[in-house]
């Protein structure tokens, strides 16, 4: 191994509340009660192990820039895994990946036990099914209603009659909170509406695991904590298994369940929230530290 | 498949640079080795920039290959596909109807006053009607759907690229090419030799109009000529071509559209992008074409 191996070497690598041991290095035990697929030396989860998602030495490059340097990270089911790390360290790039919107130059990402790298369109728009994903800026369809937009994937997947349809996504709209909206288009709501209309329709299809691309940048104190807790309400009602990429540090101490830290394309840090505080690494302390999120220091500078 | 439709701008910007670096003798070069080297820079460069055009004209043609094969998959979108028909088609109308009839009646005036040199003022109208029929109407009004439909596409598209409302509905489990290219492929493709019935209609008779009414040329030698020297063929010839021309701004316009980046920019350079690079091929297309479909007769 060498040196700068050793650099980026996780430091704390500890078990996710209430999950067997991430297993970075499996240990294949040879009379295994039942037997685990395997595929590159790589135990492979299966559609009900505690490890939703298993990435393992996932590259990708684009041009000359590595932005995700082989990477191995376990997103646990029914928990809430936040990815963390600074603008820039392939976060957005990686939970493209998962969904199969980018195909990385190598490595392997099972999704309840299947590759999601060599799929095909068929298989990938299978298993996109299973998602739901909610975007940074929302990514509503500017050209269709609040309604239309969370009416879109039922329309796509289901052969239920419209109206039904209809009355499903006004149901789900109301249910969080988005009341005497739904003809209005998405420009002519807040930024926290659109959120919460994103958030509709992605759970519109009941999806397994959900998927936030950055979910609160751009939105004001209170606007983030109510998008925490509708994602933290959204994960305890439907039992599935979150994913939220952020480099808020409150939202994550506030809502995360399990927090991976990402730098230079790898994850340097992996555990529980409390973990995350206490850890010494200090790539880590100096970006919790500038979030201030942990410490608030009382002798701040006065403005001269 | 999707992920083909993608730019990879950073792999067809580096393979110049790289090809270079992995190209060069080990020593550093001195002032000699400069100069020698300058000739394979400027060759790197330029065949850098022939590999990127054929990247993308390749990139273009696989998304038109994609459009077709979409067309056939159900689910079929007949709904979008009706919407864009109204855009490209009712809603070019009537810059169909404005150009069309100026164009024959310039025509009309250009042919009159040359024809008039040999006392053959009777032969104009025939003349307008190949002009039309074979060239201006095809071409004319490819130009014109370029400039009102083709931009629009790019400029929707790009938008929807740059807000990730793409990626959304690709996560959702449904195609973004059949859900939002092959609606406004197979529209323009449908609406475009319509189009261009309109446009030879209006144009011929805004060159009978202009030249009994205005001019005087005796009709009836004029309808005459014209009866006799136009025929199905040279109709036929411009359908074929508006056609082709449907496809090809079609594709073109949401591929720039699809392939957007950059921001606000970014949608305005693929604007720029689709109408420019339709309209160099709309051309370059019309002279192999005529030259294809014309009878050598030496």
């Amino acid at each position: 191994m060498s040196a700068k191996d050793l650099d980026n070497a996780p430091t704390v690598v500890t078990r996710a509340p209430d999950a067997p041991a991430p297993a970075p290095a499996p240990a294949p035990a040879p009379a295994a009660p039942a037997a685990k697929k395997v595929v590159d030396g790589i135990e492979v989860p299966g559609p009900t192990d505690p490890v939703t998602i298993r990435i393992r030495g996932l590259v990708k490059k684009f041009g000359p820039q590595t932005v995700l340097d082989a990477m191995d990270l376990d997103l646990y089911r029914g928990k809430i895994n936040f990815v963390i790390g600074a603008s820039g360290t392939g976060k957005s790039v990686l939970i493209r990946h998962v969904i199969g919107l980018l195909k990385p130059d190598a490595g392997h990402i099972f999704v309840d036990g299947e590759d999601v790298v060599p799929m095909g369109d068929y298989e990938l728009s299978k298993l996109r099914r299973k998602f739901g994903m909610v975007f940074q800026y929302s990514a509503l369809f500017d050209s269709m209603s609040v309604l239309d937009n969370v009416c879109f994937p039922l329309r796509e997947h289901t052969k239920k009659p419209d109206k039904e349809i209809r009355g499903i996504a006004h149901d789900r709209l109301t249910e969080l909170g988005i009341v005497g909206a739904d003809h209005k288009y998405p420009s002519e709501i807040s930024g926290g509406m659109r959120k919460r209309v994103a958030l509709a329709r992605a759970l519109v299809l009941e999806p397994k695991i959900l998927l936030y691309d950055e979910p609160t940048t751009g939105l004001d104190p209170i606007a983030t904590q109510n998008v925490d807790e509708m994602i933290a309400d959204t994960a305890r009602r439907t039992g599935g298994t979150s994913v939220v990429i952020s480099h808020d540090m409150a939202s994550t101490f506030r809502i995360g369940d399990v927090v991976s830290m990402l730098y230079q394309g790898k994850v340097i840090v992996h555990g529980s929230p409390d973990e995350i505080r206490s850890s010494q690494d200090k790539r880590l302390r100096e970006f919790v530290e500038t979030s201030g999120a942990v410490t608030f220091n009382p002798e701040r500078p006065a403005r001269a | 498949m999707a992920d083909a439709v993608l730019p990879t701008p950073a792999a067809g910007g580096a393979a110049p640079g790289t090809g270079a670096g992995a190209g060069a003798p080990p020593k550093p070069p001195g002032r000699l080795g400069k100069v020698l080297k300058a000739p394979w820079r400027a060759v790197d460069s330029v065949s850098g920039g022939l590999i990127k055009f054929f990247e993308t004209v390749g990139d273009v043609l696989l998304l038109g290959v994609q459009t077709f094969v979409w067309l056939l998959r159900p689910p079929y979108r007949a709904k979008l596909f009706f919407e864009q028909m109204e855009f490209v088609g009712v809603g070019s109308l009537s810059i169909i109807f404005l150009t069309g009839t100026f164009t024959g009646a310039v025509i009309a005036v250009q042919t009159i006053f040359n024809l008039a040199k040999f006392r053959q003022e009777g032969l104009y109208l025939a003349g307008a009607a190949l002009a039309l029929t074979r060239e201006l109407s095809p071409v004319l009004g490819a130009l014109m759907v370029t400039a009102r439909a083709g931009s629009a596409m790019a400029t929707e598209l790009g938008t929807m690229r740059i807000t990730e409302q793409i990626e959304a509905m690709a996560t959702m489990a449904v195609s973004p090419v059949q859900y939002l290219v092959t609606p406004r492929v197979a529209a323009t493709v449908v609406m475009m030799p319509v189009l261009t019935m309109v446009f030879n209609g209006v144009g011929i008779g805004g060159a009978y109009l202009l030249g009994v009414h205005a001019f005087g040329v005796d009709p009836g030698p004029a309808l005459e000529n014209f009866r006799l020297f136009t025929d199905p063929a040279d109709i036929y010839m411009g359908l074929v071509k508006s056609l082709v021309f449907g496809v090809v701004l079609s594709v073109v316009s949401c591929y720039n559209g699809f392939n957007a980046a950059g921001g606000a920019k970014g949608v305005g350079n693929a604007t720029t992008r689709s109408v420019v690079w339709s309209a160099v091929a709309i051309l370059v297309l019309d002279y192999v074409i005529t030259d294809l479909m014309t009878e050598r007769l030496a």
